[in-house]
């Protein structure tokens, strides 16, 4: 079975965000950057699959050479072997298309990901590769297994939870209890630096979206504490001061 | 009197008579991709599996929990960093294990639990087996499938350890060694499958060292000990009744125990150091944490300048003990690979690579865990009531910290260590400070240079101030030896005060190596603070190296001696004012910016 691992390369959860260029760009400046979390999740899992029934996992990262060391990490994951696409992940159709344009070359038999990337949490690339390619395409799977040419997966849906069953090949976005969260070894870590890392230059639209303007949240005011006895206060300044009532 | 050499060829020691040139030393900022995975995965690992149980690991009752996060943590090949490959190893180079040593140091009691395994564990047959005894032992302890324990110290037989009264006799039929004898403060002894032991045979005078499995029978232990910290370790007695350790199983030659004994230590103390490096890291994160949190007055604490003193000093001792550190480290390594370049098999030209920094080593031990136990106790004390909560983390790292500076040699050991070895080299002739002493002790006789002729560059004026510290050193030193000869080593005192001025030097010229490099790198404005670290770390250097060049002068010198020497000493600690309030200012701004160690 061939795997492809599509990962995103971004802030990590603890990082100050602010923005430049009048407020249009994110600002890198001093950001630590991994992978997305969903995305690492995705990986786990396929690391799993090919440890029960062989096969070949490989990494696909849209981004600047930055994020190579990202990369390498999914390498001493597990994955077999990587490819960059040389461009700014602008936005999820550019993604998508890029993510097709290499599926189409190599007829994977799952190509997994994230269920959205946790900085513009769009969560659309799954639904947009499975629709170029003309393949099914599900999100959020908690549970994968596969069974031959099947697939046997669970979805959480509105109040409940979805179990389902599919042919391959198929895009699905995922997110955890779907595999044990993978911690590279040592042995693994050794290994990435012999496995291939392919850089191929982008294909098709450049960005058919344009950011106009960011904007930060409203920071979060101090919390005020009602004592028990005056609880009726609650009610008073929930209308006169948070005004939501 | 002061030569310049190339980092690769500056042997242990020569810091206190060599100009060392940035270029030469390593600093952490210059670990590769691969080893910041390597300390990325220890990181992810306490993250996720050990510090959120530290409280839950410092109560249990039982071993099980240090037992099954070591599992896991030879799951991840942490065990096997330093053996190499052919031994199912990782064979990374002595720096990395360093890092990884480093980035476990958080971990209180399970970093003590891991480095026992690893170190003076697994090291003794790593370094001192013969092949058959590395085949059969370290592909099961690189995997964490055995787990070794060190047998050395008595009841009556601590830092003087060639004293151990455990017996090793020949069995009638030749075939075994019966060892009977009592060994105490056995970490991991509780659950170890091997325990490296060290004994006497017959009347030996020197001890000899036995790789004792578990299985072999005649293994008695107590209850585990009621210890001050690192509670989640498991220290115990152990009682060696009528043991039969097969013949094969005595490690390297009798009598070549001691010997084993101390080139282990060695490795222990430097890896010790970065332990404690990264453990005030981790405590230092949560007291700049709470003081940006804890407010009164109306204000976070983190705004008063008494309480941002504490938070730039843990930064500046903690830089100043990572740059040596690692400098050290990597003088290691490069001593290591010019032997192999010898012709000298690896495991022998580690050892031996390790042996040459022995200086170091135990100058190492004794920052590293002084600069812990510093951060623990203004971590306690930034906490303030809460410090003294067991319900916070601070009580746990204060009692955790302590031990560092007993095992591993006390830190007065480490210190009489630090000068024994330098007088020793020097009358070996393989360290030449005769020289060098001399020099400085005509100089002190002559009109002092007022330095007319500027040079030009980087921190020229701290480099003469460095430069001034080892004069200072040296006269001490060379008086000192001159005035008692033979009975020099009954003058403990002296040596302490000598001891702590070697530490001061190399400490605060590692820092400002770094600093200099790092400008070479990145450009002075983008290491602006590191800068401001190195500097507040030289001032305060100079006012140790001077408290205790005075202490020394003045417990052995007398009249015009005295004088001149006190004169010289004066001379040798001068250094230009500088705003030290607004410097730590500066770096405590930095580190509550960073919410922890901001270097």
């Amino acid at each position: 079975m061939k795997i492809l691992v599509c990962i995103s390369v971004v802030p990590d959860t603890t990082a100050k965000i602010s923005f430049t260029d009048g407020d249009t760009k994110f600002n890198k400046a001093g950001v630590q950057f991994i992978a997305g979390p969903y995305d690492d999740y995705a990986l786990s899992r396929a690391v799993e699959l090919k440890e029960q029934s062989g096969g070949t996992v490989t990494v696909l990262n849209v981004g600047d050479a930055d994020a190579e060391p990202i990369i390498r990490k999914a390498l001493a994951v597990g994955a077999d072997d990587a490819i960059r696409v040389n461009a700014e992940p602008t936005d999820a159709y550019f993604v998508a298309e890029q993510i097709a344009a290499i599926a189409r070359q190599e007829n994977y038999d799952l190509i997994l990901m994230g269920r959205e990337s946790i900085d513009f949490n769009g969560g659309q690339v799954h639904g947009i590769v499975g629709e170029l390619l003309g393949i099914a395409s599900f999100s959020p799977v908690m549970k994968l297994d596969i069974d031959g040419t099947t697939a046997r997966f669970a979805r959480e849906i509105e109040g409940g939870k979805e179990s389902l069953e599919a042919s391959l090949p198929l895009v699905l976005g995922c997110q955890e209890p779907i595999a044990e969260w993978k911690i590279p070894n040592m042995r693994g870590i050794m290994t990435a630096r012999t496995k291939p890392l392919k850089v191929v230059e982008p294909v098709g639209h450049d960005s058919l979206t344009q950011v106009t303007q960011f904007e930060l949240p409203p920071a979060k005011g101090a919390v005020k504490m009602i004592p028990a006895e005056d609880a009726g206060q609650l009610i008073t300044l929930l209308r006169t001061e948070a005004k939501v009532l | 009197m002061i030569a310049t050499k190339p980092g690769a060829s500056i042997k242990g020691g020569e810091f206190l008579i060599q100009d060392i040139p940035a270029d030469s030393v390593f600093i952490p900022e210059e670990f590769g991709e691969e080893q910041r995975m390597v300390a990325a995965t220890c990181e992810e690992f306490l993250n996720r599996e050990v510090l959120p149980r530290m409280k839950e690991l410092d109560e249990a009752k039982s071993y099980e929990p240090i037992v099954g996060l070591l599992n896991k943590a030879g799951e991840l090949g942490l065990l096997a960093t330093s053996i190499p490959e052919e031994y199912g190893g990782f064979g990374m180079n002595f720096n990395t294990s360093m890092l990884v040593t480093d980035k476990i140091g958080a971990s209180g009691g399970f970093a003590v639990a891991l480095s026992a395994h690893t170190g003076i564990g697994t090291l003794p047959i790593l370094y001192y087996g013969n092949e058959e005894q590395k085949a059969k032992y370290l592909p099961k302890l690189a995997t964490g499938e055995w787990k070794a324990a060190y047998c050395l110290t008595e009841p009556d037989s601590g830092s003087d350890a060639n004293s151990g009264k455990t017996k090793a006799v020949l069995s009638a039929d030749g075939k075994h060694y019966v060892l009977n004898g009592q060994k105490m403060w056995i970490t991991n002894g509780g659950f170890a499958d091997i325990y490296i032991v060290f004994a006497k045979i017959d009347n030996d005078k020197n001890l000899t060292a036995f790789i004792v499995e578990r299985d072999f029978g005649g293994i008695t232990m107590n209850e585990p000990e009621h210890k001050l910290g690192i509670k989640s370790s498991d220290t115990r007695q152990i009682f060696f009744n009528d043991c039969q350790v097969p013949v094969e199983n005595l490690l390297y030659q009798r009598e070549g125990g001691f010997k084993i004994a101390v080139n282990i230590l060695n490795i222990g103390r430097i890896k010790l150091s970065a332990a404690c490096i990264g453990g005030a890291k981790a405590v230092a994160a949560q007291a700049i944490q709470y003081a940006k949190e804890r407010k009164q007055f109306g204000t976070a604490i983190a705004s008063f300048g008494a309480i941002q003193h504490k938070i730039a000093e843990m930064a500046v001792k903690l830089f100043a003990s990572e740059s040596a550190t690692y400098r050290a480290g990597q003088n290691i390594d490069d001593a290591i690979q010019a032997l192999i370049a010898e012709g000298m098999p690896e495991s022998e030209a580690k050892l031996k690579g390790v042996e040459q920094f022995a200086i170091e080593c135990a100058i190492l031990k004794v920052h590293g865990s002084e600069v812990l136990d510093y951060v623990v106790d203004e971590g306690v004390q930034i906490y303030g009531g809460m410090g003294y909560s067991a319900d916070a983390p601070m009580e746990r790292a204060y009692r955790d910290s302590r031990i560092n500076r007993i095992f591993e040699g006390t830190n007065e050991i480490n210190r009489l260590l630090t000068v024994d070895m330098i007088l020793k080299r020097a009358m070996k002739g393989q360290l030449d400070i005769l020289g060098p002493a001399m020099a400085v002790s005509k100089e002190i006789m002559s009109i002092p240079d007022f330095g007319a002729e500027e040079e030009e560059g980087l921190f020229i004026k701290e480099k003469k101030v460095i430069k001034n510290l080892k004069k200072a050193v040296l006269m001490t030193a060379g008086a000192a030896v001159q005035k008692f000869m033979m009975a020099f080593d009954k003058e403990q005192e002296i040596i302490m005060n000598l001891a702590d001025m070697l530490i001061e030097v190399y400490a605060a010229e590692s820092a400002l190596l770094r600093v200099e490099k790092l400008i070479g790198i990145k450009g002075e404005n983008a290491v602006a603070v590191q800068k401001e670290a190195a500097l507040v770390y030289l001032h305060e250097a100079v006012e140790k190296v001077a408290w205790a060049g005075r202490q020394a002068i003045t417990s052995f010198a007398e009249g015009d001696e005295q004088n001149v020497m006190l004169l010289g000493l004066k001379r040798f600690t001068k250094i230009d004012p500088y705003n030290l309030k607004e410097a730590r200012r500066r770096i405590a701004h930095a580190a509550l910016e960073a919410g922890g160690y901001p270097f």
